[in-house]
């Protein structure tokens, strides 16, 4: 059996992780291919939907990167983000699903160093946790 | 016109939805000149083996209410679907999962153990749980196997239309018997009740929305001009199915969600997270530390069950994982 591979989703801002991302590649840093980036235009603009739904459609992990609080391309697209990951972490947590799972972290153009660092510590993270379980208990009873 | 034929069924639910369908009152006897009632367990002597001697889509409409949890619930869905030409979801249970739907934050072994060995009311020292099949004297007895997770009726068996509600309004119900008696039914899907947010049909004075503190419907008693949510009293109307013309609201208490999400929104939960999360803590949002901010939200007390109370098991995660 190969070993377990996690999959993460990672919706990106276009002002800063999107381009932190791509700084990243063009100056050749390394890092866990585990992260599909999506690119969105503001890490506000990821709805709780959006993440539920990548669990749904199987992912293992969900990560979400914007820009620095203060930083907002749009002023205040990520205080709305901001507030929202506790409550949905919350929700999360009470259908099972482990805080490691779902990521919100800053990460501007500048800084890809720093957007390795987060992809590489949260793919370890998810491998240690496994595969995300799917409908675990219909296999038996219904 | 041939007189109809009618059946209706409960399965995981509180006899609430059969009830309802009494306190349409005048509208019962419209009921009884369209339609001959075939099979209602709750109120007339029909047995299960009158309904398999039925041919297949005999019965025209059937009415079926409660959530699907154990083997026989599942076997008379079938049966009332092989039977029925039209199959109705009727009430939250049905449609969405209901109440009964919040047993899929446990499993089978989880909801024994509270129901038959933590409870108060039980004295079970030999831990003693429901078999499906035990031996006695008399021959071996038969009960139907409890499962792990509630689903809805349309998780088992086809579904034609929806009945939202818990349980389902008289208007509700008036707009599905008027439309079998002119026999004008509309497309299959139909959920019945409006297209839009219940915010829409509800009369309070809506404003600027921004708190920072949330009460529990018992802490405080609610203006009943201003919108709940604004008073900082949790409301699922953002995320409901209008229709109900705003039972709840109207008696000063907050909508719980029973209708279900509105049309283009796929999980009520996720969709409340959104609502909450950008009011609660609003105002100077630029100068929220980020464990200020979760202190905030650690003010929802119970998000899923708040939030999922009437659609876990048709939400995107229809239970939790154990």
């Amino acid at each position: 059996m190969t070993e377990f591979e996690p999959r993460i989703v990672g919706f990106l801002c276009n002002w800063c992780s999107y381009r932190g991302a791509d700084l990243a590649g063009t100056a050749r840093m390394k890092s866990s291919p585990n992260v599909r980036p999506i690119r969105v235009m503001c890490s506000g603009r990821v709805e709780p939907t959006f993440i539920l739904k990548a669990f749904q459609l199987g992912a293992d992990g969900v990560l979400v990167l914007g820009c620095h609080l203060g930083d907002c391309h749009y002023a205040q697209g990520n205080y709305k983000t901001l507030r929202r990951m506790p409550l949905l972490k919350k929700m999360l947590a009470q259908l099972g699903i482990e805080e490691e799972r779902v990521l919100l972290d800053w990460v501007s153009a500048s800084e890809g160093a720093r957007f390795v660092s987060i992809v590489n510590d949260m793919t370890e993270k998810v491998r240690a946790l496994g595969p995300f379980k799917q409908n675990s208990q219909e296999a038996k009873h219904g | 016109m041939a007189k109809l034929k009618l059946a209706i069924y409960w399965s995981a639910s509180c006899g609430g939805c059969d009830v309802a369908i009494l306190d349409t009152n005048e509208k019962i006897l419209q009921v009884a000149e369209i339609a001959d009632i075939v099979f209602w367990p709750i109120a007339l002597d029909f047995k299960r083996h009158h309904v398999e001697a039925m041919p297949d889509k005999d019965i025209d409409i059937c009415l079926f209410n409660g959530a699907v949890r154990t083997s026989e619930q599942e076997e008379i869905a079938k049966l009332l679907r092989a039977k029925s030409k039209t199959m109705v979801a009727f009430g939250s249970c049905a449609h969405l999962g209901g109440i009964p739907g919040l047993s899929n934050f446990s499993n089978r072994a989880q909801a024994f153990e509270r129901a038959y060995v933590e409870s108060q009311s039980c004295d079970n020292p030999d831990k003693v749980f429901p078999q499906t099949m035990t031996n006695v004297a008399e021959g071996e007895l038969e009960l139907p196997e409890w499962w792990d997770t509630v689903k809805a009726l349309n998780q088992v068996v086809d579904v034609e239309y929806y009945i939202p509600g818990c349980p389902p309004t008289v208007p509700i119900i008036s707009q599905l018997v008027d439309a079998l008696a002119a026999g004008n039914l509309p497309p299959v899907g139909t959920v019945f009740g409006s297209d839009k947010a219940l915010c829409e049909e509800c009369p309070r004075t809506k404003e600027e929305k921004t708190i920072d503190k949330i009460y529990r419907p018992h802490e405080i008693i609610p203006d009943p001009e201003k919108c709940l949510l604004e008073q900082g009293i949790i409301c699922i109307g953002p995320a409901t199915r209008g229709g109900c013309e705003a039972r709840c609201i109207k008696a000063n208490m907050p909508c719980r969600g029973c209708f279900g999400p509105p049309p283009g929104v796929t999980d009520q939960g996720a969709k409340m997270v959104s609502a909450i999360a950008s009011i609660l803590g609003l105002e100077n949002e630029k100068d929220l530390s980020a464990e200020y901010v979760e202190s905030l939200m650690n003010q929802v007390k119970d998000p899923a069950g708040t939030f999922y109370r009437f659609g876990l098991p048709t939400a995107m995660i229809n239970r939790k994982r154990i």
